[in-house]
């Protein structure tokens, strides 16, 4: 290859290009003073210490971390009973499922939230602006990661034969779900629930349009922040990135795991 | 049969929150958005106006377009950039390769507000290029306005990049060497290869990418919104503040824009499925 020098360039530009905002972040979130200068004039951590002590913060990335585990610990306990169900018992509706839950992938989130305001922001339930609407509609967004993660776990061991083979065997039906095939599948759906997770711990649309600053999660909280402090909104940035990173660095390794080839065959 | 008509009621009881929550949080709430699309504001008669005005009306029709035009240009570049770059990372040795596509897929998180922050603190008034350029007495950033919608477009490509990267990577799998060496020894150059070969190939893949980025600037709202808040006139960013804003709210003329956003979604990932069934029909040859 001759024109190894040409593709390393293109390549360096674009690390340069997709790293650059993210340097910059962390510059200014690490940097005492920043205003005139082209470089800051002294460094710090003070930005992270005041984050860790405003109360603001943390109780948003309370609310975060709530509203992201309730919305996946339902998104498991509805949708692995519901996918196993159809996929085994039902394949005639698998089409219906696969539609209903793709939906959510191909309209945007400021679609989804024009219908639940109508919905929720009166009426019999009106939930807008608590922390239920935003566990619902969370529900909605990641189905198309959880009903991915976990249609491919029970593909992967084969959920209908284990089935049959568990039922002949004389295990009732809940028998061969719970003491079968669950423990099989769960290291599987591990990528999807970290992967959904990280998605929604991102998640500003519905947030900010369904409860805004009536529960205030990181997004919005940093959204807040930006017109106030750039560096303390940097030190959120950079703290996110990181978990992040840390959620993504997991995700690969577990998918590394997970789907590993197997030694026998 | 008789098996299977024993069984069905409690496995569909099993089902049944399922049923309960994508009906009020997916299927119910999208069904309204559409009929109210419909509605008269006052009272429940039935009515196109909204579709009317989210067509005729010069705001509406401007933040139709304003919205089409970012979502054209950042797709166009993105995918420009993401084709050589991800072109570039096929020709790398592995190892270097997978380090590259991680970094790729990780920056593409890094989206909305955050991302919208990082800009300003590079582009902004007092942002770190803004500066450099003046203090080196070439003024290049005086005519840039990240508050714009060339700034808009900037900060866009950012996030279509890694996307366009990661969709278009497998598809330079399709193009094999051997072609190549074949169109070379026929006396082809580098330039003819890729006009009459390498091209063509690769065609339904960028179609069907370039819906998918043109479909995700349409729909993208956090990082605008976090850039220029309310102030710049895009669909989505009009279709929030109809039905969410605090002043002046019309929910139903909201509808109507989101659901002509949605039409164009559907459209936009149909075009996609379409163009990827050939490119996996291609590559299967």
């Amino acid at each position: 290859m001759k024109n190894k020098g040409y593709h390393y360039a293109i390549i360096l530009l674009l690390m340069a290009y997709l790293l650059l905002p993210l340097a910059a972040t962390l510059l200014f979130a690490l940097a005492k003073e920043w205003q005139a200068t082209i470089l800051p004039s002294g460094w710090t951590l003070e930005w992270f210490a005041v984050l860790l002590q405003d109360a603001r913060f943390l109780e948003s990335l309370g609310r975060s971390l709530l509203v992201c585990t309730l919305s996946v610990l339902l998104s498991l306990a509805v949708m692995v009973p519901t996918i196993y169900i159809v996929t085994v018992y039902m394949p005639k509706l698998e089409k219906l499922l696969y539609a209903l839950v793709l939906l959510p992938y191909a309209l945007p989130g400021v679609v989804m939230a024009v219908g639940l305001i109508r919905i929720y922001s009166g009426g019999p339930v009106p939930i807008a602006g608590t922390l239920w609407i935003l566990v619902g509609a969370y529900f909605v967004i990641i189905l198309p990661y959880m009903y991915q993660g976990i249609r491919n776990a029970l593909r992967t061991v084969n959920a209908r034969e284990l089935t049959d083979a568990a039922e002949l065997l004389g295990a009732t039906r809940v028998q061969a779900f719970r003491q079968v095939v669950l423990p099989n599948i769960l290291p599987g759906i591990t990528v999807s629930v970290l992967l959904s997770f990280s998605i929604l711990f991102g998640e500003f649309v519905l947030a900010n349009l369904l409860v805004g600053g009536r529960y205030e999660t990181v997004q919005i909280y940093l959204y807040k922040r930006l017109s106030e402090s750039g560096h303390l909104s940097s030190a959120v940035a950079i703290a996110y990135f990181g978990f992040v990173l840390i959620l993504s660095g997991l995700l690969l390794r577990l998918g590394k795991w997970v789907f590993r080839t197997p030694d026998i065959r | 049969m008789i098996r299977t008509r024993r069984i069905a009621w409690p496995l569909l009881a099993a089902v049944l929150p399922f049923i309960f929550l994508a009906a009020s949080f997916e299927i119910v709430p999208l069904m309204t958005m559409l009929l109210s699309s419909f509605q008269e504001e006052a009272g429940s008669a039935f009515t196109l106006d909204h579709y009317l005005t989210s067509l005729s009306n010069p705001f509406y029709t401007k933040a139709i377009r304003n919205s089409m035009l970012i979502a054209l240009y950042s797709s166009v570049i993105g995918l420009a950039a993401g084709m050589l770059a991800a072109y570039s990372i096929t020709r790398l040795p592995e190892s270097v390769r997978d380090r590259i596509l991680m970094i790729s897929n990780m920056t593409s998180n890094f989206a909305g507000v955050p991302l919208a922050f990082a800009f300003i603190i590079l582009l902004g008034n007092n942002g770190l290029f803004t500066l450099v350029f003046n203090d080196l007495g070439l003024p290049v950033l005086d005519q840039f306005e990240l508050y714009s919608w060339t700034g808009l477009v900037l900060v866009y490509v950012y996030f279509q990049i890694p996307l366009a990267i990661l969709l278009m990577y497998p598809t330079y799998y399709g193009i094999k060497q051997q072609w190549r060496e074949a169109s070379g020894l026929l006396g082809a150059g580098t330039v003819q290869f890729w006009r009459y070969i390498g091209l063509p190939l690769l065609l339904p893949g960028m179609l069907g990418t370039f819906s998918i980025l043109f479909a995700n600037a349409m729909g993208a709202y956090a990082t605008a919104y976090a850039l220029v808040g309310g102030n710049y006139n895009l669909l989505a960013i009009r279709i929030g503040s109809l039905t969410a804003g605090d002043v002046y709210v019309r929910p139903e003329l909201g509808s109507a824009l989101a659901v002509l956003l949605a039409a164009a979604m559907l459209l936009a990932m149909w075009i996609n499925e379409r163009m990827m069934l050939k490119v996996r029909r291609d590559l299967a040859e």
